[in-house]
């Protein structure tokens, strides 16, 4: 095994390894404390609990693009919630609604072209001016979420369409329809970063900006095209949750940037870019579900789940630094 | 082939900043299948010259020519796709990638919708490694390669294209001595490929061993050009800093006084092992060896940087421990890193507010800062060791190599330390300021202070020592005086012979 490869291993396996813990923690303090007579193992509720993970899920894979490509995005929410709103109101115009179910397509359109717009406002301004996509997307985060509440103030956007609620209810061998897109948008995100040049292009311009600039990379396009796709995703999963929900309410998505970003981090994805991978994203997506649905099951309440979250998350960053400075002998500051 | 076409050839060129005449009518050639070193102190115009070349300033006048064609260098790409490559002193390398992907980096070869055509990568990659013979394939993650081989990966990339002239920068800056061997080898093949080679470089040693000719700048100005085979070190020397350069060995017998430090059986890891010396007040020691042998650790365990696994550390005859730089100044310790820009100086801050760094606690006026008291000690230290700088407000960063060493010394002498420790003192330092940093360490032992000055380079090593450690591979192999040390004796320590296996 060459130098290197062990710790690789470790760091690639260690996400897998805490959810089996998870899983077996769960499952036993299930048969202590739990209300409820099911165990936590249990067929329905693991398949529950993948379709739960979708709409996080979906957006982490694009945070992980953007994450390698040593930017950040914390405007997902908010695009979230504002393609809910088009995916949802859009139905409900005239010429729409005359379409009978054919509305269903537009609709989904018309959100994801709203997601991929606001991802190339965010990429165009991070490219023409170069602030920091921290900075930029702060400033997105409240701006969308402005438009979210101008389009219908403090009042939630509901449209029930029968036929949209089949299709998000619906199972296709065993699995929901959220859970084929989170596996579908995995997959098709695996192969972008792995087997394309524009994905080798994004850790190459994380790993070394300027070596990517001196090799020729138009590294300001290819920041905007990978803003595009995290917008095309934040929309996609807001198309897969409400057309099941129906109603989004103003609020919706706020902190899911937050969410996500500890999913990604989770899953090992370094925070300077470089590095990351898509399979470990998802380990790190389905670890912090199954701890949320694990702690609800065992009657925990939503404050504990977010401060056991918090802590964990810190844990995890300070292992992932011990393991990475061991070999350095490391200099005491 | 006695009238060759050159490679690569600048003519007159002239570049101007706001206030600053950066370059004067520079020329400049290279032929091709020949190595052409271009030497100057620093702020002598060389990197922004190469800045020119590259494409990342346009110059005001003159012209650049690539064979016979002049050619407009609008960006660095441009450059490159004229064949004219750069192998910079800091690498430029996705650490994360593989060897491949950094070699064809911008240029993947690709197939349909976008997809990575790796096959053809590697075969490419693995036909350019052949070449350069080196010990590692394709897929090798740049990260896991030692300095040494991810500069060959910079080599493998100036291969891909079909390079005129390749321009070296410092590269041996972090390369060991067998390491320097293998470069070298490269550059003999790439010349004899007909490759022309600048070759920019501090160091006079190697100079005189790869190059053919030596082009000479000073003050932006082009001072002239020497056959490496008919001049010699001294010749170069003036018309780089317009005097020669004393390096003559120590003669000087200082005054010693008590014992200042003294080290028993220091081990530490694999990183030293066994060491034994001690320093006395008014002397100055210079520890010699290889990259690796240790030196630099042992400093940082002097300064509290590394606990050791074994030994004692004796100052003024009483034992110590160091657990942290905040023991080791309070105990009088001071250490000027090697890595200065890095780990001595805050480059963004002004020059007054580096100096008083470690002691601004103790200038407390009340709660605030007394920033009186701060400025008489920078004016101080800026007479006593001559720190030319505008005034107290100019950052750091934008000093000369030399005034921010003599910032950081001017630094720890305000603490009034037992024990100064110099880490390459000159490294990236020009050949003038060298001789006064040369002279300021032989001061500051006359003044009473111990001095432990780390060096790689031999001439220096014994212009400033009172006596001279050679370590091996982390082990203290002997202690010279100035009187016993010749560069013979020395070259054996430091390749881990002991005298007295030499003997049997």
């Amino acid at each position: 095994m060459a130098p290197g490869q062990l710790s690789t291993f470790l760091k690639r396996g260690a996400i897998w390894g805490f959810i089996v813990l998870e899983l077996i923690f769960f499952s036993i303090a299930g048969e202590f404390m739990s209300l409820s007579e099911k165990a936590f193992m249990n067929w329905d509720n693991m398949l529950l609990l993948l379709k739960q993970s979708a709409p996080l899920g979906i957006i982490a894979m694009g945070m992980t693009l953007i994450m390698v490509n040593g930017n950040i995005d914390l405007s997902v929410g908010a695009t979230f919630a504002l393609a809910a709103i088009v995916l949802l109101d859009s139905m409900t115009w005239p010429f729409m609604a005359a379409m009978g179910d054919w509305a269903i397509p537009f609709a989904w359109m018309f959100a994801l072209l709203t997601g991929v717009a606001l991802g190339a406002i965010n990429g165009f301004i991070v490219w023409k001016t170069g602030v920091d996509a921290f900075i930029v997307t702060l400033g997105a985060m409240l701006g969308f979420r402005g438009l979210v509440f101008m389009y219908n103030g403090e009042q939630p956007t509901s449209h029930l369409n029968w036929t949209l609620v089949d299709f998000a209810e619906a199972q296709f061998l065993g699995l929901h329809t959220a859970t084929w897109f989170l596996l579908l948008v995995t997959a098709a995100m695996w192969w972008l970063m792995n087997r394309t040049v524009h994905g080798r292009n994004a850790y190459a311009i994380g790993d070394n900006r300027e070596a990517a600039v001196n090799a020729g990379i138009r590294v300001g396009p290819h920041i905007m095209i990978n803003f595009m796709i995290i917008g095309f995703l934040a929309a996609l999963s807001a198309v897969v949750f409400y057309s099941e929900s129906g109603s989004v309410n103003p609020n919706d998505g706020t902190l899911y940037e937050l969410w996500v970003i500890t999913a990604v981090v989770l899953g090992g994805t370094k925070l300077t870019g470089g590095s990351g991978s898509i399979i470990s994203t998802f380990g790190g997506v389905l670890a912090i579900q199954i701890l949320r649905k694990g702690l609800g099951h065992i009657g925990a309440d939503t404050e504990t789940v977010n401060l056991v979250i918090g802590l964990i998350l810190i844990a995890v960053l300070f292992l992932d630094r011990q393991l990475n400075v061991r070999g350095k002998e490391a200099l005491r500051v | 082939m006695t009238d060759k076409t050159p490679a690569l050839r600048l003519e007159n060129i002239v570049k101007t900043f706001p206030g600053v005449r950066a370059l004067d009518g520079v020329s400049f050639e290279v032929l091709p299948g020949e190595v052409h070193a271009l030497m100057g102190e620093n702020g002598a115009g060389k990197s922004t010259l190469m800045k020119v070349l590259g494409g990342i300033h346009q110059p005001n006048e003159g012209r650049i020519l690539v064979g016979e064609e002049p050619v407009v260098m609008a960006n660095p790409l441009d450059a490159k796709a004229k064949g004219i490559v750069f192998i910079h002193q800091e690498l430029s390398l996705a650490e994360e990638l593989t060897v491949a992907e950094n070699i064809y980096l911008g240029e993947l070869p690709r197939k349909s919708f976008g997809r990575v055509d790796w096959k053809t990568l590697h075969a490419r990659t693995d036909e350019i490694l052949a070449q350069l013979k080196v010990g590692f394939d394709a897929r090798t993650v740049v990260g896991t390669l030692s300095i040494a081989n991810q500069q060959m990966v910079e080599i493998a990339r100036a291969l891909t294209v079909d390079a005129k002239a390749v321009i070296f920068d410092e590269p041996t800056a972090s390369l060991t001595d067998a390491e320097k061997v293998v470069l070298f080898e490269v550059i003999e093949d790439l010349k004899r490929q007909g490759v022309g080679i600048i070759y920019i470089s501090h160091r006079m040693e190697e100079i005189f061993r790869i190059t053919d000719r030596i082009s000479v700048l000073r003050d932006g100005q082009y001072r002239g050009t020497l056959v490496t085979a008919e001049t010699d070190e001294d010749e170069v020397t003036q018309l780089m800093i317009g005097r020669s350069l004393d390096l003559s060995r120590n003669e000087s017998h200082a005054e010693l006084g008590d014992v200042a430090v003294e080290v028993r059986g220091l081990s530490c890891g694999d990183l030293y092992r066994d060491v034994s010396f001690e320093i006395r007040r008014g002397e100055v020691v210079g520890f010699y060896g290889l990259v690796g042998a240790g030196r630099t650790e042992i400093a940082e365990t002097l300064f509290g940087l590394r606990e050791p696994s074994f030994g004692q550390i004796l100052l003024d005859g009483e034992e110590v421990r160091l657990h942290s730089p905040a023991d080791a100044i309070a105990r009088g310790i001071s250490l000027v890193p090697e890595d200065r820009k890095g780990q001595g100086l805050v480059l963004g801050m002004n020059c007054r507010d580096n100096m008083t760094l470690p002691q601004v606690d103790d200038l407390k006026a009340g709660p605030f800062v007394a920033e009186g008291a701060e400025v008489a000690i920078f004016d101080q230290y800026r007479d006593r060791l001559d720190i030319r700088t505008p005034g107290w407000r100019q950052l750091v960063g934008n000093l000369s190599g030399g005034n921010q060493q003599k910032i950081v010394i001017g630094k720890w002498l305000s603490m009034h330390p037992t024990l100064l420790i110099v880490d390459e003192p000159t490294r990236g330092i020009d050949v003038g300021s060298k001789s006064e940093i040369h002279k300021l360490v032989r001061d500051l032992a006359a003044q009473g202070y111990a001095v432990m000055v780390i060096s790689s380079e031999m001439p220096e090593v014994l212009h400033v020592s009172d006596r001279i450690v050679a370590m091996y591979h982390g082990e203290l192999i002997r202690s010279f005086t100035s009187d016993e040390v010749t560069e013979d004796n020395l070259i054996q320590a430091i390749s881990g012979i002991r005298p007295d296996e030499k003997a049997a």
